[in-house]
């Protein structure tokens, strides 16, 4: 370890010891950058987070984070992230859920997680069951959508702006000036998913390979290289022209 | 007919008793934009509901679409009021997945403005629980002091307040020696002097106690069961400091002591900042002394930029910085939760990394989220006047809280 990120360490036998606690809810732990993760069946929450706290110590949630997975079934994934101020430990708790399948609270075990958990409903649309008061939380009033959702667009929908005419507040559909750009900058030799320009030709994915894009020439007069419009002004232009060379001569 | 409902205020047949108020979102002590929906019975706060949400920029969602370099800027916009300390947890976290060893001169100057960033937030919110309460003038005594930590910041990073001075692998630029004799000779006399005058006139006076002893008073269970962290769960009387427990960067070569509450009202969270910023000048004392000459980051370029006048004449150098300001470095995939001890509390983040150069995740844990939720049950019983008592003492920003 080279790192100087909070040191942590973990005492010897944690892994066995919460493994044997959780029994049968378990469903894998793993130990990966000195950190323990805990992935464990989600109608078993609530009973496995009482054991960690009672029999492990582990006191404080000190977050509960949403993760979007939209290529996994089930896509969402719900991470908690406990401390122990006895043992000063910590372990993330991770479960899986759906849009529909509702995560057990665990508002009876720490009253912080209400909080929580509503922002975790805000952002990705997790339902929570046993929550009283699973409202929106960060996003404005009458929000529509859960915007950390990998399929959310960053710009979102609406727009907000004051309108001098009508004298209030509006909301808009979001029209960008320009259009949405996100680059992509990993190598084309590293991390590109689609078939590089000039690498059709060497047989493997020439099938599902895109045609190279035409180059663009401006060889004669009526090509002028800003477009269709373009061109058509140009091919009058270059009809008109001898005729005025003509009345001259 | 009861006493009470004599006196209060009759509308023919309808006799009034709890109403509904709406503190904020535009009232100066609220510290930022922060609705608190307040049903009152008289002047007793019945219950609590906060709105908050009103500052939410989406920053989770945009880091998600930046390299892990573009997205340290957003950071300082976090907690604007200490800056450095955000920065910290995330470059932490980068650090930790890639697993880079950053060099002891870098360290000793993150922890060194890590604390001076400890005593600007700090500053900052005991000022502003003086004036919640009624003074005036130590407030304007402990912004002078602010001010001079804003000078610092510039002299180091060239920006009064958005600094993004910490970066994976140490820090952006070495600092001038003078800047470090300057902040030496600062932290001997004129620091000191600003602060201990200003706390003359509060931490004894007669009606600043009488607005905060025994005021929402937090046991240690509570303290516990609601995520408490920072001065929050100190004042409630449990010695808890990530600096200590769990020491990151050059934390564990430094000597300081842990301040704690004995009772757990709003007196004592007061009281645990004000003695948090004298160890702040213990530990930045001792990070002077021994701070040793070297780099400043780390030389893996991989990660690291080069300087701009190795470019001039090395090759590898030029395209190292082209690849890394345009791709930025990849960071292997994998998921950590760094938490650090920022001024306000346990400020973590939880990174989670694909393999790519954008963090596929990072959820950002903010120490105001569990800090206000409990206002509801400190509040209650409490006069509305307290309330103003009681939102000083959590130190809120709502920018951290929102995100």
């Amino acid at each position: 370890m080279t790192h100087s990120a909070p040191l942590i360490t973990t005492p010897d036998g944690t892994v066995e010891s919460i493994s044997k606690v959780l029994g049968k809810h378990l469903v894998s732990i793993e130990e990966a950058n000195n950190e323990i993760a805990v992935h464990i069946h989600r109608d078993a929450l609530v009973e496995c987070m009482i054991k960690l706290r009672d029999e492990c110590a582990y006191q404080q949630l000190m977050e509960i984070a949403g993760v979007d997975w939209p290529d996994r079934d089930p896509r969402f994934e719900v991470v908690y992230c406990l401390l122990s101020l006895t043992k000063n430990h910590r372990i993330r708790v991770h479960l899986v859920t759906n849009e529909d399948q509702p995560v057990p609270s665990v508002t009876g075990i720490w009253p912080v997680a209400g909080w929580l958990e509503r922002e975790v409903f805000d952002m990705y649309g997790v339902l929570f069951s046993g929550n009283t008061d699973l409202r929106r939380i960060l996003t404005d009033y009458g929000f529509a959508g859960h915007p950390q959702r990998k399929d959310f667009p960053l710009s979102g929908y609406v727009e907000l702006r004051y309108s001098e005419e009508e004298k209030r507040v509006k909301y808009e559909p979001v029209q960008l000036a320009q259009d949405f750009r996100n680059f992509d900058f990993l190598s084309p030799w590293e991390g590109a998913d689609y078939i590089l320009p000039g690498d059709e030709k060497t047989g493997g994915g020439a099938g599902n390979a895109a045609p190279p894009p035409t180059p663009k020439t401006t060889d004669t007069a009526t090509q002028t290289g800003a477009g269709k419009a373009a061109n058509k002004e140009a091919v009058k232009r270059s009809v008109r022209k001898p005729k005025a060379t003509g009345d001259k001569a | 007919m009861s006493m009470q409902q004599d006196l209060a205020p009759n509308t023919g047949d309808d006799v009034i008793q709890n109403y509904t108020i709406n503190f904020g979102p535009q009232h100066p002590a609220a510290h930022g934009v922060l609705r608190l929906v307040m049903e009152l019975d008289g002047e007793i706060v019945e219950r609590l509901d906060p709105h908050i949400g009103l500052l939410h920029r989406g920053t989770e969602k945009l880091i998600e679409y930046k390299t892990y370099l573009q997205a340290l800027p957003y950071f300082d916009r976090l907690d604007y009021a200490s800056p450095m300390a955000m920065e910290h947890s995330y470059v932490l976290a980068i650090e930790k997945l890639l697993d880079l060893e950053v060099p002891i001169r870098a360290q000793y100057l993150r922890v060194l403005f890590a604390e001076l960033t400890r005593i600007k937030n700090h500053t900052l919110n005991i000022a502003h629980h003086i004036i919640d309460v009624g003074a005036m003038t130590p407030p304007l005594w402990l912004y002078e002091i602010r001010e001079d930590i804003m000078g610092f910041y510039e002299r180091a990073s060239g920006a009064r307040m958005h600094a993004a001075w910490f970066r994976p692998g140490g820090v952006h630029q070495d600092v001038p020696l003078k800047l470090l004799t300057d902040i030496a000779e600062w932290l001997d006399d004129r620091m000191p002097r600003l602060f201990e005058d200003a706390m003359s006139l509060v931490v004894d006076n007669r009606i600043f106690k009488q607005r905060n002893v025994d005021i929402a008073i937090v046991s240690k269970e509570d303290a516990i069961k609601w995520g408490f962290s920072g001065p929050m769960i100190r004042g409630a009387g449990i010695p808890w400091d990530i600096r200590k427990s769990q020491p990151y960067d050059v934390y564990d070569r430094m000597e300081f002591d842990i301040p704690v509450g004995t009772r757990g009202d709003c007196y004592d969270r007061f009281m645990v900042r004000v003695e948090e910023v004298r160890q702040s000048v213990r530990i930045m004392k001792q990070c002077l002394q021994q701070m040793p000459e070297g780099p400043v980051c780390s030389d893996d370029r991989k990660v690291v930029p080069p300087k701009r006048a190795e470019m001039k004449q090395s090759m590898e150098a030029l395209i190292h910085h082209f690849k890394l300001y345009t791709e930025g470095f990849k960071v292997p995939a994998g998921s950590v939760y760094v938490a650090t001890e920022s001024p306000k509390g346990e400020f973590g983040v939880y990174l989670v990394a694909d393999g790519s150069n954008k963090p596929y995740r990072c959820k950002i844990r903010p120490t105001a989220f569990s800090h206000l939720q409990a206002m509801d049950f400190m509040t209650r019983g409490h006069m509305l006047a307290d309330t103003t008592a009681i939102l000083g003492a959590l130190d809120i920003v709502f920018g951290e809280c929102d995100r």
